[in-house]
């Protein structure tokens, strides 16, 4: 019993002696929501940057990459709670993830703060990208007013006078609502956000935009929202009615649950599966060796080109993870080949890129797929990089 | 609990006398609303959404007040009967093809599984105080989202509508309104009309009430005090159940759907006062209309006083908040809810 204990004693002491100054491994910390309706998500951005580490060979200039997957149950409180732990208990070189903006705007500051780089694979939120930017801060999505500005500025084209927005009411939901207004010409005629996530029947709303008779609805509802929307729009009777214009709510996790309801219904988004870039065919044909034919989605893109990121500034630095400056230098280089084609950074460490009209299309034999109809802007970078005073 | 005498009276539901502030209220905006075409057109399809709402929520919460009242169990894997019923419903549509024989098989298995899990967790439950109630019921409740991530998956499903189910129907001239969403309007009626008829005029209506007012009375005259328990949760299931499934085309099925509608559920069984089934129909409706008109007009209201941003933001935050705003108001006025089973 006492040799035991001793034992047990001597093995703890060993796990407790402090890790060399020499980076022997790199850690990473990635946080999404991997429990709830919307776990869905969080899994495809984690099988993507498994197999994004699968193709490098689990390592990252020579060195062994740890990953800790940790889950923010789409709670800011949560989120910032776990990226604490990452930072402080685990202490990761690289935090990564978050799906969702107010998550990500929670978990900002203890990042920074401890100089931990934090890189997002899906959020974008307007402040980050204007007055709180940070030279710890990357992401490789988008800013989250760019996806619907280009959608306003397809509407335009299609010549739509009028549209009543609907959104959820949170970070995410208020800058997608800001960026369709700040590009369409025509008339707003209502504006209606919802509570987020508890709020699923869009009843009240979609009797108000129906009142207002627009030429066009313009949505925005990522996860599961965006299924149970576009049923009760149907449902609504809409569907034949007025058209619906959408971003972030048709996507390849959401789109086997909506099938003949999302045909139709353009979408806009920075990255597409069928995108021709050679490193895209072959992250799409591997996830879906991979995971039994499941087609990856725009998070999962993001996810991937994020572990690609993080691996070309460890290779530029040798693996010499302490140097902060030479770090965001080599994350600021972008120097990897992303799976949207060229990639690369403005002042505010938010990419410049182009945007895509997406449509589903049934597929032969059953299915449903999303294609790539139309470039509609290229090199777009978002309005709020003069507020962020980095160069 | 209620006496024997009083519980007929109070355990019955139909609700012959709304309130009169409710009707003065309806009038009100009735005649406001009426003065303008387009404004009664939403109005009136605003109040058919609240309808709809609240007799949905009636479905939950009368399972909910029926074992609290009669069994004196607070159950909150209630929900997970709620997502269950949805589950199942979906799985026999794509089984069987038909919407219709779907519903009827989700309900049956709704009502095994709320039987079953009386037998072998639930009756091991009813001695002990309430905290443990919680405690055991929770454990259920994460086992029950857990069984339904092995077997479903984490994604969800859908249960898409038949076609005749899946338009628009014209109820009056230039209103025309989702089919399906008047379909669950009947069927709850339909359901709370023989809930009545099962509690206040049946035999096995009188032993739940018996039951509820003297457990161990009833047991000594004979009844099998367990079957009838066994029953009565079966019931309370199979009535989430029905909830779930009329749900599931609206919102697809999916891992915790159950819990965020339970807090509204507990909410009206507050309101409407614990163990009454008339107090959760009359609550349900009032909780429904006031969450659908809030959701729908405050935000017009708000955008009188607020700008435009600073109004559509706190909107939905502050419309949210009514109905517990609603329940905070009855609990200091009448502590025992609307209408308490009298003890």
């Amino acid at each position: 019993m006492r040799k035991d204990l001793l034992v047990a004693s001597a093995a703890l002491m060993l796990a407790a002696v402090p890790a060399v100054a020499q980076q022997k491994s790199i850690k990473i910390g990635f946080i999404s929501t991997f429990s709830g309706p919307t776990a869905v998500i969080g899994n495809d951005m984690r099988n993507s940057f498994e197999l994004a580490l699968d193709h490098m060979g689990r390592k990252m200039g020579g060195l062994p990459v740890e990953v800790i997957y940790k889950d923010d149950q789409q709670k800011p409180d949560v989120g910032k709670q776990v990226t604490d732990e990452l930072i402080e208990s685990d202490r990761v070189d690289f935090v990564v993830g978050y799906i969702w903006s107010n998550v990500l705007l929670a978990s900002l500051k203890p990042a920074a703060d401890s100089k931990t780089f934090i890189i997002s694979a899906n959020a974008g939120p307007s402040q980050i990208a204007g007055e709180l930017c940070s030279p710890y801060f990357f992401t490789t999505s988008w800013q989250g007013d760019q996806t619907p500005q280009a959608m306003g500025t397809y509407m335009n084209s299609k010549g739509v006078k009028s549209v009543f927005l609907i959104g959820p009411n949170y970070a995410a939901g208020k800058d997608m609502l800001a960026g369709m207004e700040s590009t369409f010409t025509g008339k707003v005629v209502g504006r209606e956000l919802t509570t987020w996530p508890a709020q699923l029947d869009f009843s009240a709303e979609l009797a108000k935009a129906k009142a207002a008779n627009p030429d066009a609805i313009f949505v925005f509802y990522p996860g599961n929202a965006g299924v149970q929307f576009l049923n009760q729009y149907a449902q609504a009777g809409l569907k034949d009615k007025i058209p619906l214009y959408t971003s972030f709510t048709i996507d390849e996790l959401s789109l086997p649950l909506q099938k003949e309801l999302a045909l139709g219904v353009p979408g806009a988004q920075e990255w597409v599966n069928d995108l021709p870039v050679p490193a895209n065919k072959r992250f799409v044909v591997d996830f879906q060796k991979k995971f039994s034919g499941h087609k990856p989605s725009f998070y999962g893109a993001q996810s991937y080109d994020a572990a690609n990121l993080i691996a070309s500034a460890v290779s530029a630095t040798k693996g010499n993870l302490s140097d902060k400056a030479a770090v965001q230098k080599a994350l600021e280089k972008a120097d990897f080949q992303s799976v949207r084609g060229d990639f690369k950074f403005g002042n505010n460490h938010f990419p410049i890129q182009s945007f895509y009209l997406q449509e589903a299309v049934a597929e032969e034999g059953g299915g449903f797929a999303l294609k790539t109809v139309a470039t509609i802007v290229k090199d777009s970078q978002d309005s709020f990089h003069e507020k962020c005073p980095m160069d | 609990m209620p006496d024997g005498l009083d519980a007929r009276r109070n355990a019955a539901m139909p609700c012959r006398r709304p309130p009169a502030v409710l009707l003065v209220g309806i009038a009100y905006f009735t005649t406001a609303a009426f003065s303008d075409r387009q404004v009664m057109t939403l109005f009136i399809e605003q109040c058919l959404n609240g309808v709809q709402f609240g007799l949905l929520l009636f479905l939950l919460a009368a399972g909910l007040t029926l074992v609290f009242g009669i069994m004196d169990l607070v159950n909150l894997a209630h929900g997970s009967l709620y997502m269950l019923g949805a589950y199942f419903a979906a799985t026999f549509a794509a089984w069987t093809g038909s919407f219709v024989f779907a519903a009827v098989l989700a309900l049956a298995a709704t009502l095994v599984v709320g039987m079953t899990v009386e037998v072998i967790v639930m009756r091991r439950l009813y001695g002990r105080d309430h905290l443990d109630h919680v405690l055991g019921t929770f454990g259920l409740l994460l086992f029950f989202d857990e069984a339904v991530r092995l077997i479903w998956g984490p994604a969800g499903i859908t249960l898409p509508l038949p076609p005749w189910l899946n338009t628009p129907v014209q109820i009056l001239p230039g209103i025309q309104y989702s089919a399906y969403r008047l379909t669950l309007i009947g069927l709850t009626l339909a359901t709370a009309a023989f809930l009545n008829v099962l509690v206040m005029h049946t035999r096995v209506g009188m032993l739940i009430r018996a039951g509820a007012s003297n457990r161990e009375m009833v047991g000594a005259l004979g009844v099998n005090i367990k079957v009838l328990f066994t029953l009565v949760f079966g019931l309370g299931a199979a009535l989430a159940g029905l909830a779930g499934l009329m749900q599931a085309p609206i919102f697809t099925a999916q891992i915790g759907m159950g819990e965020n509608i339970l807090i509204i559920a507990f909410v009206i069984t507050v309101i409407g006062g614990i163990g009454s089934v008339r107090g959760a129909f009359m609550a349900a409706i009032i909780v429904g209309f006031v969450d659908t008109l809030g959701r729908a007009f405050f935000p017009d209201l708000l955008r009188l006083m607020l700008s435009k941003d600073a109004a559509s933001t706190a909107a939905p935050a502050l419309s949210s908040m009514l109905i517990y705003l609603l329940m905070a108001v009855v609990l200091v006025v009448r502590p025992d809810g609307l209408f308490p089973v009298r003890k």
